[in-house]
């Protein structure tokens, strides 16, 4: 099965025409290089899962990329159950957002310049998901960093947008630190960096304690913290979730393929590939469950309040980021990716139909200045309410299998803090349906509140971005009946299927209690629409009052609770201010080039005092030279003596 | 037969004029006539050693330092005529070019 | 250690390397000064015929010994036993090719930009060329200090002047500040010379055993020269001055290839020749390469001048440098003696970037900038490979120098490791900050209507983006060169020397 080769590189060979030949020979063309590339991936992708479904699997490597001493790193590819099912969640989202792509960016000046980051960005996806090793891991993840850089800040000459990029980047950088640290010591404890080698020392570490800066640190607890700092910075967790929401600068396809399906979701299928490492170390997973559970929790309440179209989505999106996380750190990593790949479908679908919104209300995001779309733009007004239904945990869609499975495992495994995150899971879960909701009655239902000339152009989008709509919704209503729990007469394929990768999480408890976790979560699911319909539909007065009620809240929260305030206060400003005043100001300026021009200028200063011994008068001369006869005379003469 | 002692005295006496000259007067060409007293103070005391020890290359040396002598006299007095023309002055307390 | 002295080229081929600019140099003394196209025609025949020149170091260089290649040796002073010397092993080799790349990338350059005295630049530029060639490839200590100090000379004259409005100032400085350390190392060089029964030969020098407080002595006169050279934090202040005020040449020189020679001096002398005072200098040394990481970075992130902040994070990548050969492992040494490479490449490229722009807005100042991606997109697109190849994004080459010299400094160091990672950080800052003030945002007044870069600046600016992705994606091209030479030094200075092991240990012992 070699063809694999064919997944990464295809679109790479797409990138390449692209930048080289779009800007003066392809031009309005490009579409059709990336497009086709990222659909033969995509049929690729199909061929070797069916490969994988039928037992077959590949780790092979492709050249040495690096070699120094004992460190030797190839680039080289791994596929199996986990890789196969990224490929398709990558490729097919992929794939339909190249084809949205081509109505929703059609007319801009730098048509070709977005294929070609598209197809970059794809191409390091899916070395990132294919790597056998955590360098050409590593590669993939500052790859897809950098598309992510180049398409938020697509809009270049936007300050806000280039700002963002920017943001994205550097923040990212903070938890590749960790990452980077928890690659040196994964090779110093392993002595590769080669995942099948990893994992199976692993466990033989399971009880090694190391000396780390100073602490007696337990060596798989450090290793997993570390790598999870990398997940922390790509999925947008607490603290470092601040770049996500400003990253919906980007043009909207870009937040629905980087920001929702694929790239942020690589710190889960990073924590989900290091699950043999993970579960050695029950303080790991402790954290990874914790942060998770915290920042789904802080990012829905911020989505409560927030009027921003993409903002609210992007809320959505790093609080489901950290539902995967929970699911992960109660040992569920089944869980977490099922979850991963429903969401990538119902949370791109979102996006693009965001985007649809937009392009029909001419860039506006307000969803305070919308309202009664749906007589619009039908299409997006029902993909968009099923996958609002979907993320809401509606039974039978996708997001409720992915959703209970998660809530189930957190209430019965054997995690310390299972049952406090599952209770957070559950409130989340609540308020996820309720400002999901929010949006699509502010957005669709009640009376059109932008201006007379938006209303004048309201139109439903071309075919070329409803039909990805349309295709992505079936994905949105279906993907999670391929892991339809045993309890409702379901085969759990899913769980079966990844249990030679991700292992198998059981849960103990009695059916009865089952049920009671999946009706109290279809229960908060269907209350948190009914709170919405209650609040925006039928009185669309309450939302102000409530909000004149909780003003102190409510302020705290439209500020995002004020981080990024607290992060240019504690960080940015001090350490620019430290650069001015006293790096050149003082070290530079006052003590090293104080000393440097000092010396000569302490040199200069010494022979003009010397100059002065010059008086140019002879008889002066004549004096000294006496004297000096004289003392020299007496000197020997004394001498002597 | 006059001891050695005298022409040592007489030649500490010429050259202690010589000092006393050139460091009191301001006249160029005083001070310069007492140059000339200081190299024949040591002339004398040459001489009178090469007499007293019987060798002949104090006589040389003395022959020697008068020729340079001359030699000097003749550079030094055309500077001072050069100086004055210049100047229109011999005193050298007004020729303080070399100040640092 | 006995060297076979071999030449596989077949005739002295570091001679004519070393001596090809200076014929340029004599045809340049015909032509008339006012011929100024005859005049860059020459200096470019020179550049590129010197480049061709180099090129059969790299095929046929035996990468399977540590040993000296292509070596000449003739008695030059016999009475003082002064030889012309010249040999290359695997951590020279590499420079030599890039000097002589870079000097026809640096007459590319300028080419249009200078108008004055066209004759004397690009005479200084081979005199130059001539010189570092000579640096790398010097065996004999005498001729290897002849030629560090030949080298001062022609850059005091590229920075003195055809620099900017300060460049009196900054000539004088560099070149005091570096004649100062080199005259502390002549010192150490006497003292070696002295002791070892009058030898200059640097392969013998590296394998006898000196005892250990002389060793601690010579190490920081030989510190002298080459950490101001390189440069090291407290030592760096001539080079935002230099760079700055220098020429497009002049900065590209210097950043691509001369302060390459501190490091070079700290592989070739400090460590082969003195490696117990090297073994017990690393924690000082590694300290001070953590801070100019970290002090480098954050000084760039208040700078307001293009180059200036360009020469400032050449000071935070030189300590990567001196990190990675300071950890005394073999990634760190490796990626050390790369990033060496990386950063002759990077900063080079980044300093021929900002000359081409400045030659058309005659600004240095970032806030005259903004919007240059809009206008000069092609420009932007090459810019931005520097750029991250600076920051260190994987299939680049700066990605494979820094991991290295970061997992090495990690095993030699924990804590040097962590707090150079977090120069990542701070790198991804400044340049990101940077691109996005020049690049991005609003197109300021004096950038919009500017011309995209024209065929001459491409053929300047695209060998180094393909040479930073070629080594990103297989950097074993040019590792493997290094690898045995590397293993040689490492082995002289973790084991000190078979024979000389008890002397030195009775000398550290009684110095306790």
């Amino acid at each position: 099965m070699q063809y694999y080769l064919l997944i990464p590189f295809l679109p790479f060979a797409a990138f390449i025409i692209n930048i080289l030949f779009g800007r003066k020979i392809i031009k309005d063309n490009a579409h059709w290089v990336s497009t086709l590339a990222v659909a033969g991936s995509w049929i690729v992708s199909v061929m070797t899962l069916m490969d994988v479904l039928s037992g077959l699997s590949v780790n092979q490597n492709l050249y040495t990329w690096m070699l120094s001493g004992n460190f030797k790193v190839s680039v080289g590819f791994l596929i199996d159950q986990l890789t196969a099912v990224m490929l398709i969640v990558v490729t097919t989202c992929s794939t339909l957002i190249h084809i949205y792509s081509i109505g929703y960016m059609h007319g801009d000046k730098g048509y070709y310049r977005f294929f070609s980051y598209l197809s970059l960005f794809t191409f390091c996806m899916l070395m990132l998901v294919m790597a056998n090793n955590f360098l050409q891991l590593y590669f993939g993840w500052e790859g897809v960093g950098l598309c992510s850089y180049f398409l938020i800040g697509y809009y270049f000459d936007k300050k806000s947008a280039s700002d963002a990029g920017k943001k994205a980047f550097i923040v990212n950088r903070f938890g590749d630190f960790g990452f980077g640290i928890g690659i040196f010591m994964i090779f110093i404890t392993f002595g590769t960096t080669y995942y099948d080698e990893v994992f199976s020392q692993a466990a033989g570490h399971a009880l090694t304690r190391v000396n780390f800066l100073g602490f007696d640190v337990h060596l798989m607890t450090l290793i997993a913290l570390l790598l999870f700092c990398g997940s922390i910075g790509k999925s947008a967790q607490m603290p470092l979730h601040v770049w996500l929401p400003d990253a919906m600068e980007g043009p909207t396809p870009v937040s629905a393929l980087i920001h929702a399906a694929t790239m942020v979701t690589a710190g889960v299928f990073l924590v989900a590939r290091c699950n043999p490492i993970f579960s050695l170390s029950e303080t790991a997973l402790i954290v990874v469950a914790m942060t998770g559970a915290i920042t789904s929790l802080f990012a829905a309440t911020i989505g409560l309040v927030q009027n921003d179209l993409k903002r609210i989505i992007a809320y959505s999106t790093v609080s489901q980021l950290g539902y995967m996380f929970l699911a992960c750190g109660v040992g569920a990593y089944t869980a977490g990716v099922f979850h991963l790949y429903t969401h990538a479908f119902f949370k791109a679908l979102l996006f693009l139909c965001a985007g649809s919104v937009m392009h029909a209300m001419g860039g506006e995001l307000n969803i305070q200045k919308m309202g009664s779309l749906k007589k619009f733009m039908p299409i997006t007004y029902w993909t968009m309410l099923l996958a609002s239904l979907s993320i809401a945990g509606v039974p039978g869609l996708a997001g409720f299998f992915s959703k209970d499975e998660i809530l189930w495992l957190a209430y019965s495994g054997a995690s310390p803090v299972g049952k406090i995150v599952w209770a957070m899971g559950t409130l989340v879960a609540f308020l996820t349906a309720f400002y999901s909701f929010r949006l699509i009655f502010l957005t669709f239902h009640g009376r059109f509140r932008g201006t007379h000339e938006q209303e004048h152009h309201l139109h439903e989008s071309p075919k070329t971005m409803t039909v990805p709509l349309m295709i992505l919704c079936v994905g949105a209503v279906a993907s999670g009946w391929v892991g339809i729990p045993h309890l409702v007469g379901g085969g759990a394929h899913f769980t079966e299927f990844m249990k030679p990768v991700l292992g198998h999480a059981e849960g103990h408890g009695t059916h009865a209690e089952e049920w009671m976790v999946m009706a109290i979560s279809v229960a908060v699911g269907f209350s948190g629409i009914g709170l919405a319909y209650f609040m925006y539909v039928l009185r669309p007065e309450l939302p102000g009052i409530v909000t004149q009620r909780f003003l102190a809240v409510h302020k705290v929260l439209f500020n995002k609770y004020y981080i990024d305030e607290l992060y240019s206060f504690l960080i940015i400003r001090p350490t620019i201010w430290v650069a001015k005043n006293v790096l050149i100001g003082v070290t530079d300026a006052r003590v090293i080039e104080a000393i440097v021009n000092g010396v000569p200028s302490a040199i200069g200063g010494f022979s003009r005092q010397l100059r002065k011994m010059q008086t140019g008068l002879l008889h002066n001369y004549a004096t000294i030279t006496a004297m000096g006869i004289f003392i020299i005379a007496a000197v020997m003469l004394l001498r002597n003596w | 037969m006059v001891p050695l002692n005298w022409y040592l005295i007489l030649s500490a006496a010429v050259f202690s004029i010589g000092v006393f000259g050139f460091l009191t007067r301001r006249n160029i060409i005083i001070m310069f006539m007492s140059l000339e007293l200081m190299l024949n103070a040591v002339n004398i005391s040459l001489v009178a050693f090469s007499h007293y020890l019987q060798d002949l290359r104090g006589h040389v040396l003395v022959f020697f330092i008068i020729t340079v002598a001359a030699a000097e006299a003749s550079i030094g007095l055309a500077i001072i005529i050069a100086l004055f023309k210049n100047k229109n002055t011999v005193h050298v307390d007004e020729m303080n070019e070399m100040k640092g | 250690m006995e060297q076979t002295m071999v030449n596989q080229a077949g005739f002295p081929i570091l001679s004519c390397l070393i001596f090809l600019p200076l014929l340029g140099v004599a045809a340049l003394l015909l032509v008339r000064r006012t011929n100024e196209s005859l005049i860059r025609m020459v200096a470019l025949i020179t550049s590129i015929a010197g480049f061709l020149l180099s090129l059969p170091l790299f095929t046929s260089f035996d990468k399977t010994t540590y040993a000296m290649q292509f070596v000449e040796k003739q008695a030059w002073i016999p009475a003082w036993n002064i030889n012309y010397h010249l040999g290359l092993d695997g951590i020279s080799i590499m420079f030599v090719l890039l000097t002589t790349l870079v000097t026809i990338l640096c007459v590319l350059i300028s080419w249009n930009s200078v108008k004055m005295k066209t004759k004397e630049f690009y005479i200084s530029i081979l005199v130059v060329e001539s010189a570092i060639i000579g640096v790398f490839c010097s065996l004999d200590f005498f001729l290897f200090y002849i030629f560090w100090e030949a080298m001062l000379i022609p850059m005091y004259l590229l920075i003195g002047v055809w620099g900017g409005p300060n460049r009196v100032y900054a000539a004088v400085k560099f070149f005091l500040y570096t004649l100062v350390g080199s005259v502390l190392m002549l010192v150490g060089i006497i003292v070696l010379y002295l002791y070892s029964g009058r030898n200059f030969n640097i392969v013998e020098l590296a394998s006898k055993v000196y005892p250990y407080d002389m060793q601690i002595w010579l190490f920081w006169a030989f510190f002298a020269a080459f950490a101001v050279k390189v440069p090291m934090f407290p030592v760096h202040t001539w080079l935002p001055d230099a760079h700055t005020e220098a020429p497009t040449a002049g900065s590209v020189i210097l950043a691509a290839v001369l302060i390459k020679m501190g490091a070079y001096g700290f592989l070739r002398f400090s460590l082969p020749i003195l490696p117990d005072a090297s073994r017990a200098m690393t924690p000082v040394m590694m300290t001070l390469s953590v801070i100019a990481i970290i002090y480098g970075g954050i000084i760039c992130l208040a700078q307001t001048d293009l180059k200036r902040l360009i020469a400032y994070s050449s000071v935070s990548h030189m300590g990567f440098v001196t990190l990675g050969i300071f950890a005394l492992n073999t990634q760190g040494m490796e990626g050390g003696i790369l990033q060496m490479l990386n950063h002759g490449i990077v900063t080079g490229g980044l300093f021929l970037g900002v000359g081409a722009i400045y030659d058309r807005t005659h600004t240095r100042q970032i806030s005259d900038y903004g919007g240059v991606a809009s206008v000069m997109p092609v420009y932007a697109a090459i810019f931005i490979v520097f750029t991250f190849a600076s920051i260190g994004l994987p299939a680049t080459n700066g990605f494979v120098g820094e991991f290295l010299i970061l997992l090495g400094g990690f095993k030699a160091s924990q804590l040097a490791g962590v707090l150079s990672a977090s120069g990542i950080i701070i790198g991804a800052g400044y340049m990101l900050w940077l691109y996005q003030r020049v690049f991005f945002m609003e197109t300021g007044q004096k950038v919009a209507g500017l011309k995209d870069v024209d065929f001459r600046e491409m053929a300047a600016l695209i060998p180094m983006v393909v040479l930073i992705f070629w080594i990103g994606i297989y950097p074993e091209a040019v590792m493997g060169f290094m690898h045995e030479s590397v293993r040689h030094l490492l082995e002289r200075v973790n084991d000190g020397s078979a024979n000389g092991t008890s002397l030195t240990k009775n000398v550290m012992e009684i110095m306790k």
